[in-house]
């Protein structure tokens, strides 16, 4: 299909049409891939009508022949894949993470990874970053789900370098991928090099002591900034750790990491329950390390509203992750493991915001 | 005008342009909305809550009510707006739309919003469901209906065909699908993604009576729906309305473009857009 949009006559600047405030990033998922292509020609790309808002656009110009238009048939798409790479090619194929992962399990497990094919599977606007498009939407679930599936590596970068670098890691592995994306363009940069993340190992953000924060994707900037403003402030000196690579976990280097700490605190845009933080208690467990473990992310279906909000009112933005590691610092071995980010933590940040949202637009009048 | 005139209830364009305005205004608070998608099926659904469904917006809940399964639920703003209406809740909630803590998400969730009948938002399980519903008020035998609304995009969806092959060989007469046919998807116009016409065909082949019609035609969605109605009587097979429609319809600058599936109108496309909707109540 060709891929043109239709400029719309609009009046006033602050209106925008399918392609957003901002545009199209100059660096992409597509880009990515299309570079690749350039070069190998077993590579190709696939959507399910969501070419632009997963950001594959560029692959879908620059390599139309290669080029997989499913509609809007998620598992049908990765079915294709799996036939694809049975005969030789490297599908990336792509949709948002709740349809790429949990609507298409059976598919992913049966198709791909018990057949350990090459599919690529590429889950973008995960954890709740689809925000008030609601449960729907939100990938809370996928690593818990993909996790537990043989064969699958699951990789989780923190922004575009990463993402370039795990791409380029993993183009030969001979078994099927599963990438977990943010919004898919260009989050805050963690990274100023690929040579920052390796495959198979997680990758030290900010090195101290006392707290270990274990992120992962989008969770690692906010994670970052926050330890910078605890060091800055003189409350703590927490170590940042990105697990980019969830699948294989890198279970013996975060045990020994967390055996030079007083406490762990993991930060995940996930339930808590079979995510990462899981995967940390089991490592520690396996290694014989004793020190506790806080899990941070969520715990039932998330409610509904814009991104930041919901990363605020969650505890998932760099204050909240702060507060979460002050309070880990201050009592790193407390007792039983109750959430660090409580329902009164919940309660005064939407009542923050439900009271800034009453004075807000007062023009607006439904009858 | 006639105090008569001025007292009337109001007529169906004039409801289906106050939804258009909410649908506009729900995507001012928001800062975003699906106008293509929720404009084109909000005068099938101002038909239908005003002259096919058997609601009690006092009692949502009702066992015995007729239901409807939004399943393109990208088109929610229309639905709140028509329940608004109805008097399910009072429209001043809606200022809340997408904002933290809110019901109403920008895809429906029956277990926040009263006269939502079922949660929505990836697309291919609202037929299925609707299945359901119907086989169940075929078991209480009070005769209601279950109406599904589908996108044409959506039925790129496998399980589509799924319920719609059930629904043929287990003569659900009391299922209606309506499809809203506005052309569009995301990533272009459906003939360019992924073109599944002659749309009639399949449906017939699953065992659906089939009527298309033009979905902007209060006269003509009147008479699919009656026709429906009367085959369910008679205990035929389940009908499905292929109704032609036009995405963004009602603000002319938007009009059938897959580039406003989502998007932003703000200040003086606003008020210009809002001026245009209001022009087409009146008449």
């Amino acid at each position: 299909m060709t891929l043109l949009r239709q400029p719309t006559i609009l009046q006033d600047p602050v209106s925008f049409d399918h392609e957003g405030k901002a545009g199209y990033p100059s660096r992409s998922i597509g880009t990515i891939l299309a570079d690749l292509a350039d070069d190998d020609p077993r590579i190709m790309a696939g959507s399910a009508d969501l070419t632009w808002s997963t950001f594959l656009a560029d692959f879908a110009e620059r390599h139309p022949d290669r080029f997989v238009q499913a509609g809007i048939a998620e598992r049908n798409m990765l079915g294709i894949a799996a036939g694809l790479a049975s005969c030789g090619a490297l599908p990336y194929v792509s949709t948002f993470s709740a349809f790429a992962s949990l609507q298409s399990l059976d598919v992913i497990r049966n198709d791909a990874a018990y057949t350990n094919l090459p599919v690529r599977i590429i889950g973008t606007h995960t954890g709740v970053s689809m925000g008030y498009f609601g449960s729907s939407h939100h990938a809370i679930e996928d690593i818990g789900a993909l996790r537990s599936i043989p064969n699958l590596t699951v990789l989780s970068p923190a922004d575009h370098t990463a993402t370039e670098a795990l791409v380029r890691a993993t183009v030969d592995a001979s078994g099927p991928v599963y990438l977990r994306l943010g919004r898919g363009a260009s989050g805050p940069d963690v990274y100023e090099s690929q040579g920052e993340v390796v495959f198979g190992e997680a990758a030290t953000v900010r090195r101290g002591s006392g707290v270990l924060v274990v992120a992962t994707g989008i969770t690692v900037h906010a994670a970052r900034d926050a330890a910078d403003a605890l060091r800055a402030a003189h409350i703590a000196e927490p170590t940042v750790v990105d697990v980019h690579t969830i699948r294989p976990f890198p279970a013996e280097q975060i045990a020994a990491l967390a055996a030079a700490h007083e406490v762990v605190v993991v930060v995940e845009d996930h339930m808590v329950d079979g995510g990462l933080g899981t995967s940390v208690i089991t490592a520690l467990s396996e290694h014989g390390v004793a020190v506790p473990v806080h899990r941070h992310g969520l715990r039932d279906f998330a409610i509904f509203g814009p991104p930041t909000h919901l990363y605020r009112y969650y505890g998932l933005d760099a204050a909240g992750i702060a507060v979460v590691v002050e309070r880990a610092a201050q009592h790193p071995s407390a007792g039983p493991r109750v959430p660090l980010w409580g329902e009164a933590d919940m309660r005064r940040e939407l009542e923050a915001q439900q009271e800034a949202d009453r004075v807000r637009k007062p023009e607006v009048v439904f009858e | 005008m006639s105090i008569e005139s001025a007292t009337a209830a109001p007529t169906r364009e004039e409801l289906a342009a106050q939804v258009r305005r909410t649908v506009l205004l729900e995507a001012e608070i928001a800062g975003s909305g699906h106008y293509g998608p929720s404009l084109s099926c909000t005068d099938l659904l101002v038909a239908l809550y005003t002259d096919l469904l058997r609601v009690d917006p006092a009692d949502p809940d009702a066992a015995w009510r007729d239901r409807l399964v939004l399943s393109k639920g990208h088109a929610c703003s229309a639905l709140y707006a028509v329940l608004a209406q109805r008097g399910f809740f009072a429209a001043d909630l809606l200022r809340t739309y997408t904002r933290l803590g809110t019901a109403f998400g920008d895809h429906p969730d029956m277990k926040k919003v009263p006269g939502v009948d079922f949660s929505a938002g990836a697309l291919g399980h609202g037929l299925s469901v609707a299945v359901g519903m119907a086989l169940h008020a075929r078991l209480r035998a009070d005769g209601a209906r279950t109406v599904a609304i589908l996108g044409d995009g959506e039925l790129n969806e496998g399980q589509i065909w799924e319920a719609a092959g059930f629904a043929g060989a287990n003569r659900l007469s009391g299922l209606v699908a309506i499809v809203d046919v506005n052309t569009v998807c995301v990533d272009g116009t459906t003939r360019e993604v992924l073109d599944y016409e002659p749309l009639g065909d399949k449906w017939a082949a699953f065992g659906w009576e089939v009527e298309r019609i033009d979905g902007h035609d209060f006269d003509a969605i009147d008479g699919a729906l009656g026709r429906f109605a009367q085959r369910h009587s008679d205990g035929g097979r389940p009908t499905v309305i292929l109704a032609d429609t036009v995405a963004g319809k009602g603000v002319p600058p938007i009009e059938g473009m897959a580039e406003w599936h989502i998007g932003y109108l703000g200040g003086a496309d606003l008020d210009a857009a809002l001026l245009t909707v209001a022009s087409t109540g009146g008449n």
